[in-house]
């Protein structure tokens, strides 16, 4: 009865290519970043901004790099890890060889090297397609964390082997990354980011490039037809894809877990992305967040389900009875809405412009 | 079977780099070692090795051949068959029987899947089916040590795995590898004669290339795709005894699919043969790689060779040396 | 019809040959294509008028002949210039972007015309906003005169069938093409959607001076709306001339009621 179009005139196309035309979904995301930005900081305790929210943030945004690659353009990649912990390596490469450099141009710089190396590994893309691309993209995740682990150059001739983000500020004095920097500012600085990112991310997805993207996905040759070129415009989905997910892995490493180490960047990293955009969407914005927000928050339900219910189980077991119930959810979800959480919500939205008529 | 001549000079060429690369490796650096029985040593040894990674493509490759499904959950079938082996096993039961109710639970498994997930989401896109195999995966896992425990169980067949020496006592192979390849191609052999022969055979190539068609002319899909995941985990358990009693039931077990992937994407992702040869070349590859090449660039590579050494295939040939060739109509 | 005036020869096929393998498509078909006119393909099931509009524009590369566009001798092409040169086509089993609106799919159509860079793209205020206003009006222009105003923003995986073909048709009218290549627009339509999609056709053709070439079926429309007419068989050619020397032609007469020997 609320949601509604109706009444709703655009006088100009302007309005009408506006980012939400609809005046309830504008206010929604504003109420939403507004939440964001104040409510969630000011009500929030230490825990769940350090390790609910930020790795949420994070995390959001690689699961929006890959959806860019395979949720817009069709291009089915398991190097997300890879990706990441280029940026990662990246960045702190760049912040202890230029120590004065901003934390913005850290970032942005090692988003750029992350798509210099995602042009890279997209080059085969031109010729392998589907599920051989797929596991041609694997390539790429176990070379990239090898050379990570296998020259000392990288992490600069650290004897251990774990190396320990440097300290950074992002305006005047108020550290963002190290020991010293609150959870607050942390969470406040990544949310910039991201939300940045996701608006940047959104003008691309509907301006010519990203119809240029879904036309390669739908229907590779019609598209090649009316005159898309193929290899530049898979290498700028491989490019911006990576350019995010090495922002994120470089934001993971810096800001939050504080040390740069390859291990969080394997395989099952790729994987965990994948499921993200799988579960919240294929080819939408909103999908990265909400799949992103369903698996960081369903292992940590799954952990602490046993508690509530007084249940005192062994530690390893726990593990595995968690693997079982993931995996079940997993398909269970994908039987109920393959199409992901971000369908739910349109049809959510459709059903609530009819409300309460049934249509 | 027709091979293209490319796919010919491709393996052909791939041989000669396989001997000409290590050889003058050996010429130009100091620290490699070669010589000619020591290289076909490690060659022999890689390409045993290979049969074992062709077991689990092999997997792969029947259900992908008939319903299009990229089961990412082979590594943890082969998992879940050894660990249910040896789980029965050391409940007493004799080893024979204990294959045997194994065997009867990879069926129960086929048929759930095919219940549960299959039945469900059928015409979904493969990116759909391929997430839920590795759904499959993650419970599979967690399913079958939530029961067996995770701690390393031996699995003893009482063959020797002792290294012996054979061509006049140049070359050291373990007999343990001969005695799994020589399963392997046993396996491979029986499977390729049930899908030409038989009329289940002809059914399932008849589903691979056509779902609609081949239920329009009254072939049972269901009952199709029950055979060919229950086949799958026999394969599956094939491999998880020999790999189980080579490396130990353990959940590394469970990753030995991510070796069997760059087989299947170098074979091609519908051919039987294409998972043998692709097996082999990977094997060998892979293992006179690590010896000959390996210690120029640092080491430990095996973790993505095989990866790389799958996607330059690739590239002269993107469906893989024996898939089927992609056309694309207008 | 037939006192129209055409301008010059804009595309000449001349000798073209191709074959896959061992078998053979096209056998040495000639013919030309006058500027402004509306020049149909016609021919039984696989005579080969699909591959002819392939090799027009680029997708297939015969192994003989010449083909002379715009009074130069074409080199092999690659698939994406075609469009580059004006040619635009639409094709006999839909393809269209089944994910995105009817909308985008147009507004795809004009991608070779949309200048501004990734970056402009990205910050989108500014250049890129006027450059996509700019072309949202010429794409309202063809969703008017093709009138599926309705339909604008539903993804076109959604619509009836003969409401795609009309995006489909939307979307290569969007590259303003100079030729513009129609695989079978009508096939598989009822009447009133043939009398419609028969008028989009003749209205394009009039009012922006497109040059036409039709494969279609439906002899009747055909003969109706075509200035010229060649006839394919097996990858032969039979004839070639306005619809009524071509409807006398003994040949044709003979590969569509069949002959008794």
């Amino acid at each position: 009865m609320f949601y509604r179009e109706a009444g709703e005139f655009k006088a100009s196309y302007q309005k009408d290519q506006a980012i939400l035309p609809i005046r309830q979904d504008r206010w929604f995301i504003w109420a939403i970043i507004a939440i964001a930005f104040l409510v969630i900081p000011a009500v929030s305790s230490d825990y769940w901004l350090g390790t609910i929210m930020l790795p949420f943030l994070i995390l959001a945004l690689a699961a929006l790099g890959l959806n860019v690659l395979t949720g817009y353009a069709g291009q089915l990649s398991l190097g997300t890890g890879g990706f990441m912990a280029t940026g990662a390596f990246a960045a702190y490469k760049l912040a202890t060889m230029f120590p004065g450099m901003h934390i913005l141009f850290v970032l942005l710089f090692s988003g750029a090297i992350t798509a210099g190396v995602g042009i890279l590994f997209g080059i085969p893309s031109l010729r392998i397609k589907g599920f051989y691309l797929a596991v041609a993209t694997l390539a790429s995740q176990f070379f990239l964390i090898w050379m990570f682990n296998k020259f000392g150059w990288f992490t600069n001739y650290s004897a251990s082997g774990v190396i320990t983000a440097p300290q950074m500020t992002a305006i005047g004095d108020i550290m963002v990354t190290g020991a010293h920097a609150t959870v607050t500012a942390k969470y406040l600085f990544a949310l910039s980011i991201v939300t940045l990112l996701a608006l940047i991310t959104k003008n691309l997805v509907r301006s010519n490039i990203g119809r240029e993207w879904m036309a390669v996905r739908d229907m590779d040759i019609a598209a090649e037809i009316i005159g898309i070129k193929m290899l530049p415009t898979k290498l700028k989905a491989f490019a911006y894809s990576s350019f995010l997910c090495g922002i994120a892995g470089a934001l993971w490493a810096f800001v939050h877990t504080g040390s740069v180490e390859p291990l969080a960047f394997d395989v099952n990293r790729s994987f965990q992305i994948l499921f993200m955009i799988i579960i919240g969407g294929l080819g939408s914005i909103m999908g990265a967040f909400l799949g992103a927000a369903f698996i960081v928050l369903l292992p940590i339900f799954l952990s602490n389900a046993p508690h509530w219910f007084g249940l005192n189980i062994a530690v390893d077991l726990i593990s595995h009875i968690e693997a079982m119930v993931f995996g079940a959810l997993i398909i269970f979800f994908l039987i109920v809405e393959p199409h992901g959480l971000a369908r739910l919500w349109q049809i959510t939205k459709e059903k609530l412009r009819l409300w309460p008529f049934p249509y | 079977m027709r091979v293209e001549r490319d796919v010919i000079y491709i393996i052909f060429a791939s041989l000669l780099l396989m001997v000409i690369i290590p050889w003058s490796a050996g010429m130009l650096s100091e620290d490699i070692f070669f010589e000619w029985p020591f290289f076909f040593e490690v060659a022999i040894g890689g390409l045993l090795a290979g049969v074992m990674y062709s077991l689990v493509a092999l997997g792969f490759v029947l259900i992908f051949k008939a319903s299009g499904v990229f089961n990412f959950a082979q590594g943890a079938m082969v998992l879940f068959s050894a660990l249910t082996l040896v789980g029965l096993n050391e409940m007493g039961l004799p080893m024979w029987l204990s294959i045997i109710a194994t065997l009867i639970v990879m069926l129960i498994l086929a048929i759930a899947i095919e219940r549960v997930v299959l039945r469900s989401l059928v015409n979904q896109e493969h990116i759909i089916l391929f997430m839920a195999t590795i759904g499959i995966a993650y419970f599979l896992d967690g399913f079958g040590q939530t029961i067996w425990g995770s701690e390393v169980k031996l699995l003893d067949l009482g063959f020797s795995q002792n290294p012996d020496f054979y061509f006049g006592g140049l070359i050291l192979i373990n007999d343990f590898d001969l005695i799994a390849a020589g399963i392997a191609g046993v396996l491979v052999i029986a499977l390729a004669l049930f899908f030409q022969y038989t009329r289940i055979g002809r059914a399932l190539r008849a589903v691979a290339d056509d779902h609609q068609a081949a239920l329009s002319v009254g072939i049972p899909l269901k009952h199709i795709w029950v055979i060919v995941w229950a086949v799958a985990g026999i394969v599956a358990l094939v491999a998880g005894i020999m790999w189980g009693s080579k490396l130990g039931v353990q959940f590394s077990l469970a990753l030995i699919a991510l070796k069997a992937l760059p087989v299947l994407i170098l074979g091609g992702f519908t051919s039987v043969p294409g998972a043998i040869i692709g097996g082999l070349i990977i094997g060998a590859g892979e293992k006179l790689a690590e010896v000959f090449i390996a210690p120029m660039i640092g080491g430990g590579i095996e973790d993505w060779f095989a990866y790389m050494l799958a996607l330059a295939f690739l590239v002269f040939r993107p469906q893989g040396l024996f898939g089927e060739k992609i056309i694309e109509r207008v | 019809m037939n006192e129209r005036n055409f301008g010059e020869v804009i595309l000449d096929l001349k000798g073209i040959s191709l074959s896959f393998g061992a078998m053979r498509v096209l056998n040495n078909i000639s013919f030309n294509v006058r500027q402004g006119e509306i020049r149909s393909i016609i021919g039984p099931n696989g005579a080969g008028k699909s591959s002819m509009l392939n090799v027009i524009n680029g997708v297939y590369h015969p192994q003989e002949g010449e083909i002379t566009f715009r009074g130069e001798v074409r080199k092999e092409m690659k698939v994406h210039e075609a469009a580059g040169f004006g040619i635009a086509r639409t094709f006999q089993n839909i393809a269209l972007f089944k994910g995105m609106s009817t909308l985008d799919n147009i507004m795809t159509g004009r991608n070779l015309k949309m200048k501004s860079s990734m970056l402009a793209q990205a910050i989108y205020w500014g250049k890129a906003q006027k450059e996509e206003i700019e072309h949202r009006k010429k794409v309202e222009e063809i969703i008017d005169f093709l009138e599926i105003q309705a339909i604008r923003k539903t993804p076109v995986g959604r619509l009836p069938y003969g409401m795609q073909k009309r995006v489909e048709l939307g979307r290569a009218l969007a590259a303003e093409p100079e030729i513009l290549l129609l695989d079978e627009p009508m096939a598989g339509m009822n009447v009133e959607e043939k009398e419609d999609m028969s008028r989009f056709v003749l209205d394009i053709n009039d009012e922006f001076g497109t040059t036409i070439v039709l494969i279609e079926h439906d002899m009747g429309v055909v003969m109706d709306i075509s200035d010229r007419v060649v006839v394919l068989d097996y990858g032969r050619q039979l004839a070639d001339g306005t619809p009524d020397v071509v409807r006398s032609n003994q040949d044709v007469i003979d590969a569509y009621l069949g002959v008794s020997h």
